[in-house]
């Protein structure tokens, strides 16, 4: 294949990838990789490089959206990021000195998850306990608008949320993909913060995550401008047009189909780090 | 700004008005990425285009696509490659003025806890571009 050819069709897949993942909320770092060593042949580890640079460029770009709504908790973000930017690094140190069958295992794995959850567990406001000793002295409270006022709430179990996001960064930087549904879990389940604060949150901070790895991954040479280029170009685009679309669209029909694509993706990211072929 | 306030959402429209300014800057950042990234890319593509591909094959980039310095210099020889990868680099960056325009609200705010916490994100993440962990 001709470097012009490849670049139209990666750019293409990933404009497509981008604006699934964000009208599904799946994310589209997830989709480039195994698209990327399946489809294309690409080596695994150019593949990482190039999807964690897209999600970079997702999360600076929608960034202003989310800032807008006034639902994200920067304080929550900053303490949580030392634990993903150490997990980023680790991570991206780790994806250095594993083989490239192992990783694709691990992906297939995290993809699955991904594809699993789903969104907020419980309703989060209505906790009256006391609020913990960890909480009150990094001073994390917030409120989020609802109907006009603002609802209060408190942060619960800062340590499990701070280990299960050293987790995410590890995946991010191992994986080359943002782990949104790790970051949302760690606030969500384990911080009892409310979804909507979770998931805004999650969004500042996985540009920064995947910044932490990047660093490492570039100074590796895992970032190759001739690939990173059109996954680049295509993922941002997508995913800014997917946001915009997803108010007029109904999106459950899609979610089924993406997470199908996903699962098969999934499944041979699995199979063919098994048994050879990546 | 009421001391140690900024950084909680809902505490007024000042710390409001710092975080639209930050969110600003971050798109701007992405737009000047975005803009070398397609410079450098129909230049690569018109002197590379009827190239075969060779992606299959793990042999890391060459050194002067690997340090801060030396993509720098790559780009402004006009070489295509060296462009885009000067795009993603200032993409890359984008977090990293995130990180530090916080730094510089908790430091305005007088929240000395924020502040620490805040140097240290921005710590790790400059050791990792810089390549200091590589």
């Amino acid at each position: 294949m001709s470097i012009a050819l490849f670049t139209v069709l990666v750019w293409l897949c990933s404009l497509l990838a981008g604006g699934l993942g964000a009208l599904t909320g799946l994310g589209g770092g997830v989709v480039m990789v195994p698209l990327l060593t399946l489809a294309f042949g690409v080596n695994i580890h150019y593949a990482i490089g190039a999807s964690l640079i897209s999600v970079i460029g997702t999360s600076s770009a929608t960034a202003i959206a989310y800032v807008r709504e006034g639902f994200s908790n920067i304080r929550v973000g900053m303490v949580l990021e030392i634990a993903t930017t150490l997990g980023a690094i680790c991570g991206a140190w780790i994806g250095g000195w594993i083989d490239p069958g192992t990783i694709a295992v691990i992906f297939g794995f995290v993809l699955l998850f991904s594809i699993a959850f789903r969104g907020p567990a419980e309703n989060n406001v209505s906790d009256r306990r006391p609020v913990d000793r960890i909480t009150r002295a990094l001073k994390l409270d917030g409120s989020f608008p609802v109907a006009g006022t603002r609802q209060p709430y408190v942060v619960r179990n800062v340590p499990g949320g701070f280990v299960l996001m050293y987790v995410a960064g590890i995946l991010s930087g191992l994986l080359g993909i943002g782990s949104g549904a790790v970051k949302v879990l760690a606030m969500d389940r384990a911080m009892k913060l409310p979804f909507k604060v979770s998931t805004t949150t999650s969004n500042f901070m996985i540009g920064v995550t995947a910044a932490a790895s990047a660093g490492i991954y570039l100074s590796r040479g895992y970032i190759d401008p001739g690939l990173a280029m059109p996954v680049v170009l295509g993922v941002l685009p997508g995913a800014l047009i997917g946001a915009r679309l997803l108010p007029k669209l109904g999106t459950p029909l899609l979610r089924r189909l993406f997470a199908l694509v996903l699962l098969a993706l999934a499944i041979q990211m699995i199979a063919k780090g098994l048994w050879g072929g990546i | 700004m009421e001391q140690g306030s900024w950084g909680q959402p809902g505490t007024g429209n000042k710390g409001r008005n710092l975080d639209l300014l930050i969110s600003h800057l971050l798109r701007a950042g992405v737009m000047v990425a975005t803009l070398l990234t397609v410079a450098g890319a129909c230049l690569y593509l018109l002197h590379h285009g009827g190239q075969p591909v060779t992606y299959d094959i793990f042999r890391g980039e060459p050194p002067d696509l690997k340090g801060l310095s030396a993509v720098w210099h790559d780009a402004l020889s006009l070489s295509g490659r060296g462009l885009i990868q000067l795009g993603l680099l200032v993409l890359i960056a984008t977090p990293v003025v995130r990180v530090l325009a916080s730094a510089m609200a908790f430091m305005a705010a007088g929240d000395r806890l924020y502040l620490l916490i805040t140097m240290a994100v921005l710590v790790l993440l400059l050791a990792s571009l810089f390549g200091w962990l590589g």
